[in-house]
């Protein structure tokens, strides 16, 4: 499916490789085009991984262990590629650049979710986010491949090693710090009981990922529900902690009903680029 | 030459046992040193089960765990910049090059740990502010450029510092040395570039590169250590192939190199006495102000203290997380001991 949209590479980067897997580049030097639904779609989830890369990129220097700087930072790295790809793919819709949809739209014109939002916490709380997350993205991706989108499944396909990766880090810290002391398991189980009510809104069938996951574009959210959850379920026990029974926090449609993290996370990102409108870097 | 070769007469003692002993272990250690100095003479390596002098090995500790420290710290400035990185490609590069050096940190770390030191000792040094790190860490990286003259400045610096370092001559310093600079030369480019967008764009990018330029030259010449005449342990790290180049020979070339790039880049290097001297077929550089390093080595730079208390916020925040990872492994060896006595 990649050679459909001129991409050459299944390569990984967080693996070294011989240096041609697909970049954001790559997808900016394509004739791809997105249509307007598509671009929609992968500006949601391109802002999902650009918001948690923004948030894990501060774990560096700060992590538990050298080990963990490196990994967080990997991972961060891994997310803001991803980004990249979609919001230049989305970007190819209007005329504009991954900066530009980056650097230049306002809070309510973002579309990620609310889990990605929370603040990092501590390590326990990045964690279960993390977990969280990397779960839901493997199952997406893991459908995402077979997209009648060419550039879409080759992102999905790119991504799916990363996150295979990211999945595996967050799920054996679950492990290790539900069965290491009483004070790792109580602080990750706090982590999860606090993202929890964020969940359900990776779920919701909002448009127009819906009317594109009817014409074999976008993985339908509300499909993945069972499988994310399961899993969760899954490892969670295994780890002796409790899955978490709250409900989905109101408000979960990705229409503007952002978290208050957000304003915040933009005006960091965001001012240099906006002190210097249309400079180059 | 090396005023610690052991004195080959045992020491005196009533038991005759003991003398031998002494005798045999000094005779051990005869023939170490003349194996090590045979090493150093032919210019091999020392590997980590080697005879070495005592001084030889605590030298390298210092150095090496000294060098970790500063490539930890050195997250910091430029870490800081992470989050406001002006476009997502500079922020990725930048991201990169900060994972980059704790993946040095680990390396140099480990290369001391084969000398007998842990690296939780070496954590431990400091996290009391024992030990030293590069200085230039405890100047504010304020502004985007700052991260451009840190890449270009400083890792040139410590490329200039490094690249002999690849043939010191113990192997695991050496050998770790090898893939800092590969990857330091790639973050000195992508430094040097970010300066390149700057002086070549806007009125206000420009100023803003100079004006880091203007504040990383001197801490940048200083990264070298003091003058040879003032710089006592070079000595000693020479003899032992450590260490190359003097202090000074290092600088000159670090001026010569950097010079013409800094006119590639359309910046002024802040140093009236700066210009090319015909007769040493090298630039002459201004004086630098050493009570000004000094007093920063010693603990009063801008941000002495900010750089410690963010380590040391980090390491007490991620204790009950290391706490947890012992204690689950710990678990899981019991349990495997246990299935294993089940299943034999």
């Amino acid at each position: 499916m990649n050679s459909a949209a001129g991409f050459t590479s299944q390569d990984s980067a967080t693996r070294i490789s011989v240096g041609d897997a697909l970049t954001p580049e790559d997808v900016s030097a394509s004739s791809a085009v997105a249509a307007e639904d598509t671009a929609r779609y992968a500006l949601m989830l391109g802002d999902d991984c650009l918001i948690l890369a923004q948030r894990l990129g501060n774990w560096i220097s700060r992590a538990p262990e050298l080990e963990e700087d490196i990994a967080l930072g990997n991972i961060a790295l891994d997310l803001l590629g991803h980004a990249r790809f979609f919001l230049t793919y989305a970007g190819s819709a209007w005329g504009k650049s991954e900066d530009d949809l980056a650097y230049f739209r306002d809070e309510e014109d973002f579309r990620s979710c609310r889990l990605v939002e929370q603040d990092n916490g501590d390590f326990g709380k990045t964690i279960a986010r993390q977990l969280i997350f990397s779960f839901y993205t493997h199952e997406l991706y893991s459908r995402l491949v077979d997209s009648a989108d060419a550039t879409l499944a080759a992102i999905a396909d790119k991504a799916l090693k990363e996150v295979d990766y990211h999945q595996d880090h967050a799920a054996q810290w679950l492990l290790r710090l539900g069965g290491g002391t009483a004070e790792s398991s109580r602080r990750v189980q706090a982590g999860l009981d606090a993202a929890w009510p964020y969940v359900e809104e990776l779920f919701a069938d909002v448009e127009p990922t819906e009317r594109l996951a009817e014409q074999g574009v976008a993985v339908l959210p509300s499909a993945l529900r069972e499988p994310v959850l399961d899993r969760l379920h899954a490892i969670i026990t295994e780890a002796g902690l409790n899955p978490p029974e709250a409900k989905g926090a109101f408000g979960a449609d990705r229409s503007g009903r952002f978290s208050e993290h957000r304003g915040f996370i933009l005006a960091e990102m965001q001012v240099l680029a906006r002190q210097h409108p249309g400079a180059s870097w | 030459m090396s005023p610690e070769k052991p004195a080959l007469r045992a020491v005196d003692s009533s038991s005759e046992t003991i003398t031998q002993e002494a005798q045999a272990a000094a005779e051990d250690a005869r023939v170490g040193w003349e194996q090590f100095q045979q090493l150093i003479e032919a210019d091999q390596r020392v590997e980590p089960r080697d005879w070495m002098p005592h001084n030889y090995r605590k030298t390298l500790v210092r150095q090496i765990s000294q060098h970790a420290h500063s490539e930890i710290i050195g997250m910091q400035p430029e870490g800081n910049w992470i989050s406001r990185a002006p476009s997502l490609k500079r922020k990725s590069v930048l991201m990169a090059k900060v994972q980059d050096e704790a993946g040095h940190g680990l390396y140099l770390y480990s290369a001391a740990e084969t000398l007998g030191t842990s690296r939780d000792e070496m954590y431990q040094q400091l996290y009391t502010g024992k030990a030293k790190y590069s200085s230039i860490f405890n100047y504010p990286a304020r502004t985007w450029a700052d991260v451009g003259a840190v890449g270009w400045l400083v890792d040139g610096a410590a490329i200039t510092n490094q690249v002999p370092l690849c043939r010191a001559s113990f192997g695991p310093y050496g050998r770790a040395m090898v893939r800092v600079c590969k990857e330091e030369s790639f973050h000195q480019r992508q430094g040097w570039e970010i300066l390149y967008s700057l002086s070549h764009g806007t009125e206000a990018q420009k100023q803003m590169a100079q004006n880091a330029v203007d504040r990383f030259y001197g801490p940048a010449l200083q990264m070298f250590g003091p003058p040879d005449d003032e710089s006592p342990n070079s000595q000693q790290s020479m003899a032992w192939n450590i260490k190359r180049f003097s202090n000074d020979d290092l600088r000159q070339r670090f001026v010569d190199m950097i010079v013409p790039q800094a006119e590639a880049l359309g910046l002024t290097l802040p140093d009236p006495d700066l210009k090319w001297n015909e007769d040493r077929g090298h630039y002459d550089y201004g004086d630098l102000d050493w009570d000004e390093f000094f007093s920063v080595v010693k603990g009063n730079g801008p941000l002495n203290h900010q750089r410690l208390a963010h380590y040391r916020a980090a390491r007490d925040d991620g204790a009950w997380v290391r706490e947890a990872a012992a204690a689950y492994a710990a678990k899981q060896a019991d349990t495997s001991r246990g299935s294993a006595l089940l299943s034999a």
